[in-house]
């Protein structure tokens, strides 16, 4: 594995990750999300739906990272149609464009700087594979991250607005290990084989709902 | 069992819609029951297990087709997996209305339901699709949906559901309590997303708008769905019933 993934995957990277609890603050506030077996459900579903989506588009843009002329603009029209959910599309492009900055700033590269003229605020999984294409990962491995980034952000932020226990939702992170390695490599294959038409689409209704629900909340500490 | 059926419009002379085909294909019955409106008669059960089901819909540009069904379709298991392809081209400043009773995942089924739309300029299309899982009382079979949509070539929505794996299928994220699933896809436009009990207008990246709705029952996955239909349609919204 790159070492550069550990780097892209810590939630202490400067790129405002933090501010966002992936649904988790709503889920929460309905009762949806109470204890670790509920939170355990939350990250499941959301892996393998919209996770397994946003892992194959990441693992494509971290393929056409490779090309001369690589066309972001299609990526990012691939990202909007599986992105219904205005609120959602909005969190995306937000961590995107502050994922790019710090990628910008951390791995400098030519295709960086094309992506940043291309789309100064590309949804999510564009500014993910980009700067692991620039840190020298692998599209399997940019997958990874992606996977890893849909669980690890809800897990952390149930910790804090439930007051779990945060070694038992570690546990239940690495419990998920091997279904992060499997929608990865899924989406590795995905990404290699068909045409960005083709690649996943798993929606997730309920996440959807929260999303715009959370968008509308009056009072709120995580942006999405 | 293998089956295709096919409805196409043509615009007259004198600017009115015509239906040009009408093929049928037991199971997939089609009957013209308007001068522009066609229902899907199911002359057998099913689809089951093993059935290959192909719809083919095309609305000539500047005409106008409403597509329903009389009844609800029950997906049955049978041998192997069943598969519902619609396929359908909705032609420059055409109008479409999709809008078939919903379809019931009956336990141990296995089913793809895929539909591609791809859409011209000033298309007006109104897409309703409605999976209830499983009769009632009754845990679903597996169901695997995707719906694709174009507009001049263009992605607009791309969305996969999966149905019958229990974990998931329960996930506070997925469908949660919820019996039944929803969507309506419009080209109307919408300003801002809305968002109530179960359901949610969300105006899409490109020119058109998302229903989306989870309920408990059929009932109320109908009344849902079509509260986000007229609060798109409409630019006052309205409390769902």
């Amino acid at each position: 594995m790159n070492p550069a993934l550990l780097l892209l995957t810590d939630s202490r990277l400067p790129a405002g990750g933090h501010a966002h609890s992936g649904g988790a603050e709503r889920a929460i506030a309905s009762g949806a999300v109470r204890d670790v077996p509920s939170l355990e459900a939350f990250l499941r579903g959301r892996l393998h739906t919209t996770g397994t989506a946003t892992a194959a588009l990441t693992a494509a843009v971290c393929a056409e990272a490779a090309s001369a002329e690589p066309r972001w603009a299609a990526l990012d029209a691939e990202v909007d149609a599986r992105t219904a959910s205005p609120a959602q599309r909005e969190a995306s492009t937000t961590q995107g464009r502050l994922l790019l900055r710090v990628a910008r700033r951390v791995w400098p590269s030519p295709v960086l700087d094309g992506l940043a003229r291309a789309t100064p605020s590309p949804h999510h999984p564009l500014a993910l594979g980009v700067a692991a294409h620039a840190a020298g990962a692998t599209p399997g491995e940019a997958a990874l991250a992606a996977a890893y980034h849909a669980v690890s952000g809800a897990a952390t932020a149930a910790v804090r607005l439930l007051g779990l226990d945060p070694v038992a939702v570690h546990g239940l992170l690495a419990d998920l290990a091997p279904d992060l390695a499997a929608v990865a490599a899924q989406a590795g294959l995905a990404a290699g084989a068909a045409g960005w038409e083709a690649l996943p689409a798993g929606s997730a209704p309920a996440l959807d709902l929260i999303a715009e629900q959370h968008a509308q909340a009056a009072v709120r500490l995580f942006v999405s | 069992m293998r089956a295709s059926a096919a409805v196409a419009t043509a615009l007259t002379g004198d600017g009115r819609t015509i239906i040009r085909r009408l093929a049928s294909a037991p199971p997939l019955t089609l009957r013209q029951t308007g001068p522009r409106a066609v229902h899907l008669i199911s002359t057998a059960a099913g689809p089951l297990g093993g059935d290959r089901l192909a719809l083919d819909v095309d609305v000539a540009p500047y005409t106008t087709l409403e597509l329903g069904s009389v009844a609800g379709t029950l997906v049955l298991p049978g041998d192997g997996a069943s598969e519902m392809l619609v396929t359908a081209r909705v032609g420059a400043g055409a109008t479409l209305r999709f809008a078939p009773e919903p379809t019931v995942l009956a336990a141990g089924c296995d089913h793809r339901l895929l539909v591609r739309l791809t859409l011209e300029a000033d298309a007006d299309v109104f897409w309703r699709e409605e999976i209830v899982f499983g009769r009632h009382g009754e845990s679903p079979g597996r169901c695997h949906a995707r719906f694709d949509a174009t507009c001049d070539g263009l992605p607009l929505l791309r969305q996969e559901f999966t149905i019958g794996d229990p974990a998931l299928d329960a996930s506070p994220a997925v469908y949660g309590t919820a019996r039944c699933v929803g969507t309506t896809f419009l080209t109307a436009r919408t300003d801002k997303p809305t968002v109530s009990d179960g359901v949610a207008v969300l105006p899409l990246a490109g020119p058109g708008t998302l229903v989306s709705a989870l309920a408990a029952d059929a009932v109320e996955l109908r009344s849902r769905l079509e509260w986000g239909e007229q609060t798109a349609l409409t630019p006052a919204p309205t409390s769902p019933r």
